[in-house]
C-alpha cells in the first residue's frame, strides 16, 4: 500500500487524462462505463445473443441448413415423452452422487484426517504430499482421464488384469460395455476424478480456523468425531457450500468423461444431457430438439444455483442472528 | 476405491476418543495415529494406480501386452507406440495450439476481468448487482446452451476451424468467472488509496494502472493460472470448432484418435502419457500461486 502510495505521488508531476478530477463522488460515474464496454460488448457476442438463440431454436425444427422452422412448444413436448431424456436426467443423478455427494463427504473425512490427524501428529510435508496424491487426477485433462479409465475398464485393460491376478478372475467383465456396469464403472471414475477438489479446499479453509478451538476442545476430553461435529463442519461450511453446488453444476454439465468412457452407450446407460443434446446437435442434425435439450438443462441449472444460494444466505443469516 | 469411501465414524476408532489431551503430544500418541495414517496412505496409492498402469504399458510392446498382459512388466523399452502417436497427431503442432489458446485466452480474459470489475467494484456502475449476478449466471450456463449459435456464427462469419474463435469464446467464458471474483475483491479495495491518487490528480486510467493493478496482482496472477488450466482442458467447444490437425488441441486429437485402429494399449497409453506432461509439469511450476488461489476462489 505504502508502495504505491508513493508511485501515485511520484506520478503527479505527469499529465493525466482529464476525466476524474479531485476526490468527486464516485457512485454512479459514467465514465466508469467506458471500462465496462469490451466486456459488455464480448459478453452480448458470445454468451447473451447465443443463449437467446438457442431459446428461439427450441421452438423451431431446423438442420442447421435454411431457415427454421417455428413450431412452438412441439420439442418440449417431444422431450416429455422421450425415455433417453428422461434416462439421461437420470444419469445426472448418479453423476451428482459420484461428483458432489461421494467426494464432498469423504473429501470433508479426509482433509480434517489429513489437517488435524496427520498434519499434527506428523510432519506437515507427510500431509502435504498425500494431498498431492489425491489432487493429482484433478490436474490432468479429464479427456485424458476419461481415455486411460477406458483402456483401463476394457475387456482386456488393467482391471481386469489385475483381478485375474489375484485370483479373482471370474469377476471379469466388460465393465464399459455392460449396461448394467457402465453407469457404476464411470460413476468410480468420476469419483476418482473428483475426490482432490474438496479435499484441498477444505484442508485450505482448515487453516484459517484458529487452532485454539481444537487445543480447547482437546482439552475437554473431546474425540475426533466430537471435533469434527461440533468444529470442523460449523467451521468450513462457507467452504462446503462453494465446494457443493460449483460440483453439483459441473455434474448436470459433464460431457468430456462421457464422450471419452462411453459415448452415453450401452443402450443409453451412461447417456447424460449435455452428451444427448450434443448429440442431438451435431450427430443427428436436429438443432431444434437439442435447443431444447439445452435449454431444459440451463434452466435446471439456474433453478439449483438459485436454491443453492438462498439456502447459504439463511444458513448465514441464522449464523448472524445466534 | 473403496478405502478411500472411509463413512465419516471409521476414523474415531483410531483417535482415541475421550482421552484428555493436555498439549498435542507429538510422541505418545500411541498407534492409532500410525494406522490412521497408514488407511489414508493406502488411499492415496489407489489413487496413483491408474498412473502406475500408463507408465506400466506405455513402453511395452503390444505382443507382450497380448500375451502376458495388463500387469507384466515391460521386456523391452517399446518406444513405437510413443512414436507413433507423435508423429501421427503431429504433436508439436498440438502443443502450440493448446498452448497458444491457453496462454491467449489467459492473458485477455484476465485483461477483460479487470477492466470489467473495475468499472463494477470501484466504479460502482448503477445496476451493477445485476451485472455481476449476469455474470455470475454466464459461469455457470452449460456450454451446449451456447454451442450451436456459436459454431452456426462462426461458420457464417469464416472464423469456423480456426484458433481465434475459440480464443475469443473462452476469454469471454473465463472472464465471466474473473469478473465475478474481481468485482467482490475490488469492492473491498482500500478507499483512502484511490482518493489519494485522484487528489494528486491522477486519471481513471492512471488509477486502474498505477494504483489498482499493482495492489491486485497477486489475485491476477491466480486467475491467470486458472484460466490457462482451464482452458488447456476444455474439450466441447475445441472439440466442435476444431476439425483438423492444424487447429486441434491436444485433448481433441487424443479423443479423436480413440477406437482408431492404430490406438492399441501402448500406443494409448503412451499418447495419454504425453499428453498429461503438459498439465503436470504447469502445475509443479504453479503449484504455489495454485493452493495460495484456491483460498481465493473458496471465499468469494
Amino acid at each position: 500500500m505504502a508502495a504505491s502510495d508513493a508511485l501515485v505521488t511520484r506520478r503527479r508531476a505527469t499529465p493525466t487524462p482529464k476525466a476524474g478530477r479531485g476526490p468527486r463522488r464516485r457512485r454512479g460515474d459514467a465514465a466508469y462505463w467506458l471500462y465496462l464496454l469490451p466486456g459488455a460488448v464480448l459478453f452480448a457476442l458470445v454468451i447473451g445473443g447465443p443463449l437467446l438463440f438457442t431459446g428461439y431454436l427450441s421452438l423451431t425444427r431446423w438442420s442447421g441448413i435454411g431457415d427454421p422452422t417455428f413450431v412452438g412448444l412441439e420439442n418440449y413436448q417431444r422431450l416429455l415423452d422421450d425415455t433417453v431424456f428422461w434416462q439421461s436426467f437420470r444419469n445426472t443423478l448418479a453423476m451428482i452422487v459420484a461428483m458432489v455427494v461421494v467426494p464432498t463427504a469423504v473429501g470433508l473425512v479426509l482433509a480434517a484426517v489429513l489437517f488435524d490427524t496427520i498434519g499434527r501428529r506428523f510432519k506437515p510435508r507427510t500431509a502435504n504430499a498425500l494431498r498431492a496424491a489425491f489432487y493429482l487426477p484433478q490436474v490432468l485433462p479429464v479427456v485424458v482421464a476419461g481415455i486411460v479409465w477406458g483402456w483401463i475398464l476394457r475387456p482386456d485393460g488393467a482391471l481386469n488384469g489385475l483381478l485375474d491376478a489375484v485370483g479373482l478372475g471370474a469377476l471379469s467383465h466388460d465393465w464399459l460395455g455392460d449396461p448394467d456396469t457402465a453407469l457404476p464403472a464411470v460413476m468410480g471414475v468420476m469419483i476418482w476424478v473428483q475426490i482432490g477438489y474438496p479435499v484441498v479446499v477444505f484442508m485450505a479453509a482448515l487453516q484459517r480456523v484458529d487452532p485454539e478451538l481444537y487445543e480447547a476442545a482437546e482439552i475437554d476430553g473431546a474425540g475426533w468425531a466430537r471435533r469434527f461435529w461440533a468444529i470442523t463442519l460449523p467451521q468450513i461450511r462457507p467452504e462446503t457450500f462453494v465446494v457443493a453446488l460449483t460440483c453439483t453444476i459441473a455434474a448436470m454439465k459433464v460431457f468430456g468423461p462421457i464422450y471419452a468412457l462411453t459415448r452415453g452407450g450401452p443402450e443409453n446407460a451412461t447417456n447424460v444431457p449435455s452428451y444427448f443434446a450434443y448429440y442431438t446437435f451435431f450427430k443427428k442434425l436436429q438443432v431444434g430438439y437439442g435447443s431444447a435439450i439445452s435449454t431444459v438443462l440451463t434452466l435446471i441449472i439456474v433453478v439449483v444455483a438459485l436454491l443453492f444460494i438462498r439456502a447459504q444466505h439463511r444458513a448465514e443469516r441464522r449464523d448472524g442472528g445466534a | 476405491m473403496s478405502v478411500t469411501i472411509t463413512p465419516p465414524k471409521a476414523p474415531t476408532a483410531f483417535a482415541k476418543p475421550g482421552r484428555p489431551a493436555r498439549v498435542p503430544d507429538r510422541h505418545h500418541r500411541g498407534i492409532g495415529r500410525w494406522i490412521v495414517l497408514a488407511v489414508v496412505t493406502a488411499g492415496a496409492l489407489v489413487m496413483l494406480v491408474p498412473f502406475a498402469f500408463m507408465l506400466l504399458n506405455a513402453f511395452k510392446a503390444p505382443g507382450q501386452y497380448s500375451t502376458d498382459g495388463p500387469l507384466s512388466w515391460p521386456s523391452e523399452f517399446y518406444t513405437q507406440g510413443l512414436r507413433t502417436y507423435w508423429t501421427r497427431v503431429d504433436f508439436p503442432q498440438k502443443l502450440w495450439n493448446s498452448t497458444l489458446i491457453a496462454g491467449s485466452v489467459a492473458v485477455l480474459a484476465v485483461a477483460v476481468s479487470l477492466l470489467n470489475a473495475y468499472a463494477l467494484g470501484i466504479g460502482r456502475v448503477r445496476g451493477r448487482l445485476w451485472i455481476v449476478g449476469a455474470f455470475l449466471l454466464a459461469n455457470m450456463l452449460p456450454q451446449e446452451s451456447l454451442v450451436y449459435p456459436l459454431y452456426y456464427f462462426a461458420k457464417e462469419a469464416g472464423l469456423y476451424n480456426t484458433r481465434l474463435v475459440v480464443i475469443i469464446i473462452f476469454t469471454v467464458i473465463q472472464s465471466a468467472f474473473g469478473t465475478y471474483l474481481l468485482a467482490s475483491v475490488l469492492g473491498t479495495f482500500p478507499k483512502s488509496l484511490l482518493e489519494a491518487a485522484a487528489l494528486d490528480g491522477a486519471g481513471k486510467w492512471t488509477i486502474l494502472w498505477r494504483v489498482v493493478l499493482p495492489n491486485v496482482r497477486p489475485t491476477l496472477a491466480v486467475l491467470l493460472v486458472f484460466f490457462f488450466i482451464w482452458t488447456w482442458n476444455e474439450f466441447l467447444i475445441p472439440l466442435v470448432m476444431l476439425i483438423d490437425n492444424q487447429t486441434q488441441t491436444i485433448p481433441v486429437a487424443l479423443a479423436s484418435l480413440q477406437g482408431d485402429r492404430l490406438m492399441d494399449a501402448p500406443t494409448t497409453n503412451a499418447g495419454a502419457l504425453i499428453s498429461l506432461v503438459p498439465a503436470i509439469v504447469f502445475f509443479l511450476i504453479f503449484q504455489r500461486t495454485l493452493s495460495r488461489g484456491i483460498t481465493v476462489g473458496a471465499e468469494k
